[in-house]
């Protein structure tokens, strides 16, 4: 279990005071032009040997994407974005950040940027985040009045700017290209890749994309350095990570663990146990809506990092872990994703455009067993010609939940449609 | 040059190809929607995937995968097979199939690729979409059900049409393809939408339920409403011609044609000449060949040489106007192909030719039009003005009234005085010029009226070292496709444009299918006969009708704008007593006791060759570059000269057009169209 000193967001739950003062009292901005002194190299060096795997889904090595940027800049300038459109169903650590912690994003945005020779950043919020979006800028300009950023950020001689940016409600901008697309004031629609943004991003120059948390716990570890965060976690699922527990628990919530807690323990610790008790627990989506669910047999021991997930054939994603009682109707709640995906496609590639709509139909279909059982093979079978065959990862996020239920629950669907005939011969 | 291999096939591309321009090198088909060679990459449809080693293991979209060193590319696995097998069901599953009452039935790359490469039944059993159609104008009819959002409409009128106003609203199953505000598209190039949408959502409208493509005989041909000689198809059934489509031809057109060249053939039903007429006592009626030809031969009879005058037309073919000039020759008359009232000089070829070259524009780094507006008068030439200026390879600068170009240009002045400015060097703009390593300068018909406008040019050409062996930066825009081959058989008179033909300077007057100067300036007396095919302004006055083809009722050679000689064919016989004007031409001097020393078109051709051989060289364009040769004579003076465009609409500016119900169509709601305000 992690200690309260090891913890990175201590104002999660918005108890102190979110402004400068208060991030001041909690250690933020604290020797940031002394971190910034040590150069770009040795913080890329130390984030990569922290270990710290992107917090926006698909863990990719922090460290690395930003040593993708080019080095010196061939006239165009280059770019941090950070993407707060947290629009993962089940998920809202972001939103945590953005309204109670804003100057760890903040100063994570200017180190981050640092590194990276840019000296622009934007944050790409959520356009449902309002709120949020408000207080984000009020604490920008606590930061620009105080000159912690701006021209000669915290007095290192590094002019930084830093532009808040909201979006429209698109759940595809959250997608790392698109996001550019919409920052650019297009539709938000993926991109091809390549090229990457690290060669060709926001307005055709180099970008690097990160998450709102990636940013933010950026600081602390460069303050209490690589060795510390990689001690925590397990080997190469180091430090700490917010985690989002909703559904069916007694005390849904968010908060700040070790990667590798197992899912029981995340869940009796801080959740206060699934409702009507572990033997009542039915499913555990473990990261977010994009990632199959996981039946309670695999609950049971599963650790929560991006690798232990992965070889249970489910994903970390975002941490959002949404758990499922007995209670659930698992054909229905599934269905509901797939009205999701089926609302949130951009309409660009073929298959997710035409599949996610298919499946809709079918599970529609499914929840009420108005369906052959054949069309279950069907069903997988079109899951499987969406996944993998788009531009960008929705078309696998809108198939995998349905490959997840067909996996785990494959009998109920077929009980359900085995029900629905045998209403039927009856009524005949 | 990159190395890879192809279902084993070695083969190498240059860096920066796709692997599906790849697969097409190697000899290998890949099926595709939204990928177009002309188009940037959009990677949507999923239909192009193959299988690459090394890479992911899943089928990869070709289109939009880059070349790599040793990469071996498969085309026909089963993973492949199967993932196009699956984005095929995915787009049936909303197209209807609705083939039986589709006008791209038989011509639809979905229908065509469903049977290649789809499965032979489906298996969904939803309900479909249904959207609603959108009113994109007189040309393009939808049916937007079918549409299969592959955005190649919506890039094509945003990258080569430069008029952005199509676009995808909503999300998901639920995008469309729209204009939202479904006004006519601005565009001169919207017939192209038609050509590349790949099924039936875009389909042209004049052409609805006309015909099945099998029905109809496909003829190659050479686009004549304009200068610039785009390779087309007429596509005819019986003998009537039902559409023009384009012909690749990246030399000149690439793939595109105008909408003018496209859909003003309705124009070649109405208002036809089909026999021939005679004025007596004031009024035109009905006569024979024999009779009209009698006509002639009394009028001209005792006729001195210098009475006799003929002007041609901006459609006829070097044929007929050959065949003119030697009659004219044999009576002594002369014969004049400026109508539009261009100065232009014929010493030199380089003098009235586009000497960049078409293609060859897309080398300038800094252009300047004087007197023209592209759009209008060589809307496909603007696509690759456009193009260049997309690039950010060269500024645009435009002297004359001011326009929508669909680039941004600088505009430096109304008048040649701008011009003069920059020849002498004292305006500000001639710097951007100077620093140029390209520079091309295009003159358009309203600069050529004034007749100092050849020698500025070339003037401010020589102070831009513009006139290199490698570059020649001098262009003139011709709008008459007949004109650069009327200028290689030196159809120039002495003096001024149209000087000893009207006004009282000639007795005798033949006009081949001219009607686009002032008939109004033709003295009462003279007499005057027509040889065309439409009844249009200048037949109204004419004492002789003689009924002659259109372009695509004769074989007919034409030299484009920048001196490329090509040939069209015969699509269907010209109506009633019609025939090729050469022909009637050589009728006609056996009756006047001149007869002409050619019976077939092959001699008549073999005439051409000897009297200009850049006749004998078909399909050529002249190697560009300056000779270094002189300068285009010019008064020294220049009083104020407006640049006038040259045509009300551009939608209405020879004969055919004008009797096109379509393109007064077209007219009437462009003008309809709401002007943004300021």
């Amino acid at each position: 279990m992690l200690s309260d000193q090891d913890r990175i967001f201590t104002n999660l739950y918005g108890l102190h005071d979110w402004g400068l003062a208060g991030a001041r009292a909690r250690g933020d901005w604290d020797g940031t032009a002394a971190i910034l002194a040590r150069g770009r190299d040795s913080l890329i060096e130390e984030v990569k040997a922290s270990g710290l795997r992107g917090r926006g889904g698909a863990g990719f090595p922090t460290g690395m994407k930003w040593s993708f940027m080019p080095k010196t800049s061939d006239g165009r300038p280059s770019y941090l974005v950070i993407n707060a459109d947290e629009s993962e169903p089940g998920t809202c650590k972001d939103r945590d950040i953005l309204r109670h912690d804003p100057h760890k994003l903040i100063e994570g945005a200017l180190i981050a940027s640092f590194a990276m020779g840019a000296h622009t950043c934007y944050i790409y919020v959520r356009g449902e985040f309002y709120s949020e979006a408000c207080r984000l800028e009020a604490a920008v300009m606590q930061a620009y009045d105080a000159g912690l950023i701006g021209r000669n950020a915290c007095g290192s001689g590094f002019d930084f700017d830093l532009y808040v940016h909201r979006g429209a409600g698109a759940y595809i901008c959250g997608e790392e290209t698109a996001l550019l697309e919409s920052l650019e004031g297009k539709k938000g629609m993926p991109r091809l890749k390549p090229p990457f943004p690290a060669a060709c991003g926001l307005y055709g120059c180099p970008t690097t994309v990160n998450n709102v948390e990636s940013i933010a716990v950026v600081p602390t570890i460069l303050r209490r350095g690589a060795a510390w965060f990689s001690t925590l976690g397990r080997p190469k699922n180091t430090g700490t990570k917010l985690f989002c527990i909703s559904g069916h628990v007694n005390k849904p919530c968010n908060v700040e663990e070790e990667l590798g807690i197992p899912l029981r323990e995340l869940i009796e610790r801080y959740c206060g146990g699934v409702r009507g008790g572990w033997d009542n627990l039915l499913a555990v989506i473990p990261g977010g809506s994009s990632v199959p669910l996981l039946p309670r047999s695999v609950c049971d021991t599963v650790l929560m990092d991006f690798d232990s997930l992965r070889d249970v054939q489910s994903g970390l994603g975002t941490a959002a872990v949404i758990v499922m009682d007995k209670s659930t109707d698992i054909i229905r709640a599934i269905a509901r994703l797939a009205h999701f995906y089926k609302h949130e496609s951009c309409g660009q590639c073929t298959p997710c455009r035409e599949g996610t709509g298919w499946m809709m139909r079918m599970l529609d279909r499914m929840v009420e067993g108005r369906a052959e059982p054949e069309e279950i093979d069907v069903l997988y079978q079109v899951t499987k010609k969406v996944e993998g065959h788009t531009i960008c990862a929705l078309g696998d996020a809108a198939a995998w939940p349905i490959q997840g239920l067909l996996r785990h629950f494959r009998p109920v669907v077929e009980a359900r449609i085995a029900a629905h005939q045998g209403r039927l011969l009856a009524a005949e | 040059m990159v190395k890879l291999t192809v279902d084993g096939i070695e083969i190498e591309v240059p860096p920066g190809s796709n692997v599906l321009q790849a697969c097409e090198a190697a000899g290998k088909e890949i099926p595709r929607f939204c990928y177009h060679e002309k188009l940037s990459v959009a990677g949507n449809c999923r239909m192009c995937l193959v299988e690459v080693k090394p890479g992911p293991p899943k089928p990869m979209a070709s289109c939009a995968l880059p070349v790599a060193e040793n990469m071996q590319v498969f085309t026909d696995t089963e993973m492949v097979r199967a993932g196009r097998r699956g984005v095929m069901e995915f787009l049936l599953i909303n197209h209807p199939l609705d083939c039986p009452i589709c006008d791209q039935g038989g011509e639809c790359d979905l229908q065509d690729q469903s049977v290649a490469y789809g499965s032979d039944h489906s298996r969904y059993h939803e309900a479909k979409r249904a959207v609603s159609d959108k009113y994109l104008g007189p040309l393009v009819k939808t049916v937007m059900t079918r549409c299969i959002q592959c955005t190649r409409c919506v890039r094509f009128a945003t990258e080569i049409a430069g008029t952005p106003e199509l676009g995808a609203v909503a999300r998901g199953e639920a995008m469309e393809i729209t204009n939202y505000l479904e006004t006519t598209l601005t565009s001169e190039l919207s017939g192209n939408l038609i050509d590349i949408c790949p099924v039936g959502a875009l389909t042209s409208r004049p052409y609805a339920f006309a015909a099945r493509p099998w029905e109809l005989r496909k003829t190659d041909s050479i686009d004549v409403f304009d200068a610039l000689g785009a390779a087309i198809r007429i596509d005819a059934r019986g003998n009537e011609v039902l559409r023009v489509l384009p012909r690749p031809n990246d030399d000149v057109n690439e793939s595109w044609i105008a909408d003018k060249s496209r859909f003003a053939i309705d124009g070649l039903k109405h208002r036809r000449l089909d026999r021939p007429w005679l004025r007596v006592d004031g009024r035109l009626r009905p006569a024979g060949w024999a009779e009209a030809f009698a006509a002639i031969a009394a009028r001209l009879n005792g006729l001195p040489g210098n009475r006799i005058s003929a002007i041609v037309g901006d459609q006829c073919d070097a044929e007929s106007l050959l065949a003119l000039r030697d009659l004219m020759r044999a009576l002594g008359g002369s014969v004049d192909c400026r109508q539009d009232g261009a100065h232009v000089s014929i010493a030199r070829r380089e003098h009235y030719l586009f000497n960049t070259g078409i293609a060859g524009i897309e080398a300038a780094d800094a252009v300047l039009l004087v007197g023209t507006n592209p759009r209008h008068e060589s809307p496909v030439l603007n696509a690759r003005l456009r193009k260049i200026w997309q690039s950010g390879q060269a500024h645009i600068a435009a002297i004359g009234p001011q326009a929508d170009l669909t680039y941004e240009a600088t505009w430096l002045g109304q008048d040649l005085q701008a011009l003069a400015n920059l020849a002498a060097g004292t305006h500000s703009h001639q710097s951007v010029l100077a620093r140029a390593r390209n520079p091309a300068i295009i003159l358009g018909p309203a600069a050529l009226r004034h007749p100092a406008t050849a020698r500025l040019a070339w003037q401010l050409a020589g102070t831009l070292d513009a006139l290199r062996p490698d570059w020649h930066g001098v262009n003139i825009l011709h709008t008459a496709a007949a004109r650069v081959a009327a200028l290689d058989l030196g159809l120039v008179p002495q003096g001024g444009p149209l000087a000893g033909a009207l006004h009282g300077a000639a007795d005798f007057l033949y006009l081949l299918a001219a009607d686009e100067f002032d008939i109004a300036a033709i003295a009462p007396d003279t007499f005057v006969v027509y040889q065309g095919h439409h009844g249009d302004r200048a037949a109204a006055r004419a004492d002789v009708i003689l009924p002659g083809s259109a372009y695509t009722e004769k074989s007919g050679t034409y030299t484009n704008l920048e001196g490329r000689v090509q040939r069209g064919y015969a699509a269907v016989d010209p109506p009633g007593d019609a025939r090729a004007d050469w022909a009637i031409l050589r009728a006609l001097s056996d009756a006047l006791g001149q007869a002409l020393p050619y019976d077939s078109l092959d001699a008549v051709r073999a005439a051409l060759a000897a009297a200009n051989p850049v006749f004998g060289r078909l399909g050529l364009a002249p190697q560009p570059g300056g000779s270094g040769g002189e300068a285009p004579a010019g008064p020294a003076e220049i009083s104020s000269c407006q640049f006038a465009p040259l045509h009300e609409s551009y939608y209405q500016t020879d004969p055919i057009s004008r009797a096109s119900p379509t393109m007064a169509a077209c007219r009437a709601a462009v003008t309809q169209l709401p002007v943004a305000a300021e």
